[in-house]
């Protein structure tokens, strides 16, 4: 079920839009408190933006405790399953390395895995019992097919100079704005849109978003 | 107008639209939203109850008195409140009544999978299973009607992929709230066994107008909606099943069952007629396959799949497609495996440092249901038993008497706030009555926290956060006739170590108030200035501090503590742990 966009794309003035084949699978892979779900969130106002059929698909109960949390967002003209399948993700954003490694069977050939530098050692790794994997990237890089994409960001150094550690998914998030042929007023009107409630915290989230698209340049 | 909503939050919107005037629950994962949610609708009644119980009774009264009302739980709270839903089905309504019943398959954050359509089946209730926020909303509307029109209690199943997913949703005018005249009918809501005959025969003839109205009327009552493609294999599924259907099979002809119980059976003989294979795809239980089997009619279903967990578009189709699944873009045979990160006690979390207390004792402990169940965990891995909400006081009690006595001078039961209003009360009348010895650790984290810091009766806010009357737990007990009760605040892990062996050699029942409130919630929040620094010329690296898993604290290469003072708390646990004084107050006030 692979389908185009066909309506008009507001512009920003800096040129067309290849926007992206439908539907767009994205898979939001973090730790509880990273802000995964705000971020699920956000990439629901987008999709309701453009004028699209939207599911985003959260665990909560485990997720304010430091578990491994997974969020899946899918935009299409219709979409059915709330859930990302093995190999079907377009973009894999790993808020933490290890998760990034513990999800990315999602993502799918020629798709695009950012992953954040963070790492964040489990219990069993705390407690001798496990190792955290070394060169994560590196092992991306080799294990991926010819036409996937592997990027690394440093999201937390973004999010801190943006003043907060928490704003890590606004980084990431600018980082996929980048790269997934969505207008930016779109992204940004989003921003605003999920912290309509808390409007003091909009300045440093729009500038921890922009960081975000800085990094991709 | 066009909005994006959690499945939970349009169930809101659905008793908000439909002119629903009081709601009452306790909270439960994955149902908490729906009245968190009612909570933003001024006009509604609502309030967290204290338990599943209660909040079915409040609704039936209010159903009773002329208004439409609904209660929302998790799958495990229908068992709670499964004594008034039963003879609810006989008293019918008079407003509308919705039961919400939210099923975890998968068990993201439950103690069982249990299928929450066996009790629309036993209680004799009709049910309606909702497959995304859309649906979440109207059939809630549609339930309200139902509910007046054939004067029964409906139920409505979710599923946590419903609850927890976020789709879109059209929004409508609510209608006014409107308060039906109650009028005194003895045979309608007196249950004795008189009346109840009576009753009995009306459910029974209910049941059979709505299956009938259910098949003759699809679109209506029924909620159905059915697909026709191809007629090698039809396939009736409902709920979040559903939507893997119809992802993984685009080319099959489905009947998709909105009210899912009673089923609607010359709908489905119908639909087998018209296909060449029937496939039933149900998660959990085989109730409609088995239905079906029953009315003589051949079909598939879990030959084909299983009894447990979550389904998948994945599994759908690999059980009934030719189509290949999906190649990653990562070569998953060519990475390490990712160690588990299982969920851990809060930087700050009040319940570590009377769990490391119990853990040095080495004592047995009995548990219960909340973010406390961790303590099972490493690295403290004090808990022996955890079944469900309140049971941590009944089995120690069970442990007492088991062993005439013995066992209760090693052996605590433990529970929280929230869980001990909700049904520890009624096991601590029956300890102290029947002479038991046991140690009781009320664990007073000041909130509800696992479902995500709801307000409850110990509290002092209700669920709008106004003030509101609070229990004092040690007054209550103290009522009931416990002799021994202590309050220790659990950050003195030392302390707490001693109370308990004081408490445990006592021959009475003894309550043991271990009182901090969350970190997560306002009055948690510890001073930035009392954040643990580290003096590393006081540390002997010995590691205790580090065996104790705080999130803020790790170990450097030198083996000594590093504290994160983003996470710090400032709970002061760790300071009291050291013996050697290297951790100490003195974060820095930014």
């Amino acid at each position: 079920m692979t389908a185009t966009l066909n309506k008009q794309i507001p512009s920003d003035g800096k040129g067309t839009y290849n926007l992206p084949a439908l539907p767009l699978n994205i898979v939001l892979a973090g730790v509880g408190g990273q802000g995964t779900l705000v971020a699920g969130k956000l990439l629901g106002s987008v999709a309701i933006k453009l004028g699209l059929d939207v599911k985003v698909s959260e665990v909560h109960g485990m997720s304010q405790r430091g578990g491994s949390v997974i969020t899946y967002v899918r935009i299409g003209n219709k979409v059915f399953s709330p859930i990302i399948e093995h190999g079907t993700a377009d973009y894999c954003l790993a808020f933490e390395e290890l998760e990034g490694l513990r999800w990315s069977g999602l993502l799918k050939k020629g798709g695009t895995m950012i992953i954040n530098s963070q790492k964040i050692r489990p219990l069993p790794v705390l407690m001798g019992k496990a190792e955290y994997p070394q060169d994560i990237k590196e092992l991306f890089v080799k294990a991926s097919t010819d036409d996937s994409h592997v990027v690394e960001i440093d999201a937390l150094a973004a999010a801190f100079a943006a003043g907060s550690s928490r704003a890590v998914n606004m980084v990431m998030l600018g980082a996929l704005s980048y790269i997934s042929g969505i207008p930016l007023p779109v992204w940004e009107e989003s921003v605003m849109d999920v912290f309509a409630q808390k409007e003091k915290l909009i300045p440093l989230n729009l500038q921890a978003f922009h960081f975000g698209r800085d990094l991709m340049r | 107008m066009k909005q994006i909503l959690l499945g939970n939050e349009a169930i809101a919107r659905g008793a908000f639209e439909a002119g629903v005037k009081v709601v009452s629950s306790y909270p439960g994962t994955p149902s908490t939203e729906i009245t968190e949610s009612i909570a933003q609708y001024d006009r509604i009644y609502c309030e967290w109850a204290t338990n599943e119980k209660v909040g079915a009774e409040v609704a039936i009264g209010a159903s009773i008195r002329g208004a439409r009302a609904m209660t929302c739980m998790k799958h495990v709270g229908v068992n709670v409140a499964a004594d008034p839903l039963f003879t609810a089905s006989y008293i019918g309504v008079n407003g509308g009544l919705v039961f919400v019943a939210a099923d975890d398959p998968g068990m993201h954050s439950s103690q069982n999978e249990q299928d929450s359509r066996n009790y629309a089946r036993a209680a004799k209730l009709p049910m309606l299973e909702p497959s995304d926020s859309q649906e979440c909303k109207d059939f809630v509307k549609k339930a309200y009607e139902i509910s007046e029109q054939y004067d029964t209690p409906v139920m409505i199943r979710l599923h946590t992929r419903v609850s927890h997913s976020r789709s879109v949703v059209e929004l409508e005018e609510p209608q006014d709230i409107v308060i039906r005249p109650y009028v005194k009918d003895v045979n309608k809501y007196v249950m004795m066994p008189g009346m109840a005959i009576r009753r009995h025969v009306f459910v029974e003839d209910r049941m059979v107008r709505l299956a009938k109205d259910s098949s003759e009327n699809p679109d209506g009552t029924g909620l159905h909606r059915i697909t026709l493609n191809s007629t090698s294999v039809g396939i009736i599924t409902s709920g979040a099943a559903y939507q893997y259907v119809a992802e993984a099979l685009p080319d099959a002809s489905i009947l998709k069952l909105g009210m899912i119980w009673p089923l609607p059976a010359s709908l489905i003989r119908d639909f087998a007629a018209r296909v060449n294979r029937l496939v039933i795809i149900e998660e959990l239980d085989s109730i409609i396959e088995t239905e079906i089997r029953a009315m003589g009619i051949a079909c598939e279903g879990k030959d084909l799949l299983t009894l447990q967990g979550e389904y998948s578009a994945r599994m759908i189709r690999e059980a009934l497609s030719d189509e290949p699944n999906h190649a990653g873009g990562i070569a998953q045979d060519m990475l390490p495996a990712s160690p588990n990160r299982p969920p851990v006690m809060c930087a700050g979390c009040p319940h570590k440092g009377l769990f490391l207390a119990l853990s040095r004792l080495r004592i047995q402990v009995t548990g219960d249901i909340g973010c406390y169940t961790l303590g099972a965990l490493p690295p403290t891995s004090a808990m022996d038993a955890c079944v469900c909400m309140g049971a941590s006081i009944g089995m120690a009690h069970g442990f007492d008497k088991a062993t005439d006595g013995q066992d209760s001078a090693h052996t605590v039961c433990v529970l929280g706030d929230s869980t001990f209003l909700h049904s520890g009360i009624t096991n601590v009348v029956n300890a102290v009555y029947n002479q038991s010895s046991i140690t009781i650790l009320i664990l007073d984290n000041s909130i509800t926290g696992m479902t995500g810091h709801q307000q409850n009766a110990t509290t002092g806010l209700d669920i709008r956060l106004r003030p509101a009357p609070s229990v004092n737990l040690e007054a209550l007990c103290e009522s009931i006739g416990v002799t021994s009760i202590r309050v220790v605040d659990p950050v003195d892990t030392y302390l707490c170590q001693q109370v308990i062996k004081e408490e445990l050699v006592k021959k009475c029942v003894s309550v043991i108030v271990a009182r901090r409130p969350c970190a997560l919630i306002p009055i948690g929040k510890g001073r930035k200035e009392d954040r643990t620094v580290v003096n590393k010329d006081n540390c002997k690296a010995c590691g205790l501090c580090i065996k104790m898993m705080c999130p803020a604290l790790t170990e450097g290469s030198d083996k000594k503590p590093i504290i994160d003072a983003a996470t710090c708390n400032a709970c002061g646990l760790c300071i009291n742990l050291c013996r050697y004084g290297a951790l100490t107050k003195g974060g820095r006030k930014e």
